[in-house]
């Protein structure tokens, strides 16, 4: 029992990672009905930020300083090999960010060099005791932040008029055009987001633990939380995020249980849950059914 | 009522009936082209050493590989990043049937490569098939990221079902080279292995190739390029999507078993991790580099690709700011995997068509000198 709560907990601080990173995806296909394979890239660039500028800044400088300048980097991305891209084939955009994803995260491996690397967070793997139950400070933290970073931005789109101009981008580009929006402006903002909230993802990812260039497959986890939540849905990249995240834990707890199916089998827990969820529902559990006309 | 098959002399693009039009090689030129390659690459192993010849061989295998993507993400627009699944399966399928079934991992000793070969493609076949359904239901980009979830599980399981796959880091070695107990990959006192390697792998790049080709344009084919252009449009037409998005599934992943069994026959050992996501992108490179939807095109962009460490290498002598110590900062590595997304990134907006498309340029350039169109 202590072991599934424990498992539980866990699961929603790592849930809270791919939650931010879901969002990330989801903010950018709903603007430009793209998949951005480059948040992998954007992810690593901004963990790999923190940990330089944790040293001499700290911490709660180093993050949002980090946050901004992959956003930065996200908006350098949409400009230079999205923007020139409006108007073709979304699977075409989708493999160029691709070729973004490998070519920034070489850079990035630089930086990262031979040495261990961590982001200098002041949660460490230090724990709190209720009761029985061992809880880590760095999933609290992690889902705190996402907490915060989720509800600003459903209130961003709510009640700002930038929000309401990516709402209406996203539903009909063209009407929101027609209406004065400007919709470049639309996606250079959703990839400065994604990148942000990537960077913040990436961070939390990694607290209390040293990372190294692999830490990007972790951000691939993201893309099965989109799919189950829908590509098209914040909350159902919220609640896909801490889903995935819970489930994985989970066998991650039990998998010694099971030892026919391998050893860390709960790496690919995500990507089985996944394919089993779009055997029944092809659109996700949260996503728009697409109509197309012909 | 006659039928004029041929076209008249100085007219090669008037085309009279259907089946010239879409004959294999339409035009005189082609047919001389193509005998021309052929003899060269007939003659090419007396030429070149055997290191560039091995290179060559695996040129052609990736080529096969190519090709399969070429048809199912070219051809019939089905985006699939989990070519690299398939490879693993045609690779670990022809390992186990030829393998030393006194070996540390799982053999069942059959040699020959005219069982080991087909029977890797057939086994990633039914593989595709078994996939096809979730093609069938889902779309585009929902596609390529299952596709890429396919990688991530199958990566899985060959690193941990080590009886068959020998393991992380250990491997397992690759299917003998062998036809009815003749070995191919062996130095005889006429013939070096080298020799033997690239024209065994050239010839069924050929009989792949030409196969592909014909494929392409028969009414498969036809079916496929509708269904990429406009699947409900094809469906309205009488295209039975469910069937023929299957048939492109299983014919990629048959090609891609037996480019994944010769694969590794080169260096003669096969590791787990090979059959990354890094592998699939380097063939979704080789298709979109070369030219999606045409088989010359994915053959170009095969050989480009394999060749380009080798490229960049040749490149070092001339640009001393790359280091080829893997320790120094810029290092021949990294600028191999730059170029791979930089190569991509540039083709898709620049050149939609690839190589493909460079030639066309050129060609249609000289055609109509000293005009611009």
């Amino acid at each position: 029992m202590i072991a599934l709560l424990e498992g539980i907990v866990r699961g929603l601080g790592v849930g809270s990672v791919y939650a931010l990173l879901a969002l990330g995806f989801v903010i950018i296909y709903k603007a430009t009905r793209v998949i951005s394979f480059a948040q992998p890239a954007l992810m690593l660039a901004g963990v790999v930020l923190v940990s330089h500028l944790a040293g001499p800044l700290g911490f709660w400088v180093a993050l949002p300083l980090a946050a901004l300048l992959t956003a930065v980097l996200a908006l350098g991305i949409e400009r230079g090999a999205v923007r020139p891209m409006v108007g073709r084939p979304a699977f075409v955009v989708a493999i160029i960010t691709l070729g973004v994803d490998v070519a920034i995260r070489v850079v990035v491996n630089i930086f990262i060099g031979l040495d261990v690397r961590n982001v200098h967070d002041p949660w460490g793997l230090d724990s709190w005791r209720i009761g029985a139950l061992q809880v880590q400070q760095r999933h609290v933290a992690a889902f705190l932040a996402t907490a915060l970073l989720v509800a600003a931005l459903f209130a961003f789109f709510r009640f700002t008029r930038m929000g309401l101009a990516m709402r209406a981008a996203a539903d009909d580009q063209e009407a929101a055009l027609a209406q004065g929006v400007s919709v470049g402006a639309v996606f250079a903002l959703s990839w400065a987001l994604a990148g942000a909230l990537a960077a913040v993802g990436g961070t939390f990812a990694t607290a209390g633990v040293s990372f190294d260039g692999n830490l990007w497959l972790t951000a691939l986890v993201a893309l099965p939380v989109i799919i189950l939540g829908g590509l098209d849905s914040l909350p159902g990249a919220v609640l896909g995020g801490l889903g995935v995240g819970v489930a994985q834990e989970l066998v991650a707890t039990y998998q010694n249980d099971m030892p026919w199916l391998g050893g860390n089998v709960s790496v690919i827990t995500p990507y089985v849950l996944m394919l089993l969820v779009l055997l029944v529902r092809p659109y996700g559990l949260f996503g728009t059914r697409e109509v197309e006309r012909v | 009522m006659t039928v004029a098959t041929k076209a008249p002399r100085g007219r090669p693009l008037l085309f009279t009936s259907y089946p010239s039009e879409m004959s294999l090689f339409p035009t005189t030129t082609r047919k001389v082209a193509f005998g021309l390659l052929l003899a060269v690459t007939a003659i090419l192993p007396f030429m070149l050493a055997d290191a560039e010849l091995q290179l060559l061989a695996t040129c052609c295998i990736a080529a096969i590989g190519a090709i399969g993507l070429g048809l199912v993400t070219g051809y019939a627009g089905q985006v699939s990043l989990g070519h690299a699944f398939f490879l693993g399966i045609g690779a670990y399928t022809a390992s186990v049937i030829s393998g030393d079934p006194d070996g540390r991992t799982v053999g069942l000793g059959v040699t020959n490569i005219l069982v080991w070969l087909p029977a890797a493609g057939l086994v990633a076949g039914l593989f595709g098939v078994i996939v096809a359904p979730l093609a069938t239901r889902l779309r585009g980009l929902y596609l390529a990221i299952v596709t890429l979830g396919l990688v991530f599980i199958g990566q899985h399981i060959f690193n941990e079902w080590s009886s068959v796959t020998g393991g992380v880091g250990v491997g397992r070695p690759a299917p003998t080279l062998e036809i009815f107990g003749y070995s191919l990959f062996t130095t005889t006192a006429s013939v070096t292995r080298d020799q033997k390697l690239f024209w065994l792998m050239a010839a069924l790049l050929l009989v792949f190739a030409l196969a592909a080709r014909n494929l392409a344009r028969s009414r498969v084919g036809r079916a496929f390029t509708a269904i990429r252009d406009r699947d409900i449009a094809a469906g309205v037409i009488g295209v039975n999507l469910a069937r023929y998005k299957t048939i492109a599934f299983a014919v990629s992943s048959f090609y891609a078993g037996c480019a994944g069994a010769l694969l590794f026959t080169v260096t003669g050992y096969i590791e787990p991790t090979s059959f990354s996501l890094l592998l699939s992108v380097q063939y979704i490179a080789m298709v979109l580099i070369g030219g999606a939807g045409t088989i010359s095109g994915a053959i170009a962009g095969a050989f480009f690709i394999t060749l380009l460490p080798r490229i960049i290498r040749e490149l070092q002598a001339f640009l001393p700011f790359i280091s080829t110590d893997a320790n120094e900062v810029p290092n021949v590595l990294q600028v191999e995997s730059i170029l791979y997304g930089v190569l991509i990134i540039v083709f898709l907006i620049f050149e939609p068509r690839g190589l493909f498309g460079l030639w066309v340029r050129a060609r249609n350039y000289w055609k109509s000198w000293p005009f611009s169109y």
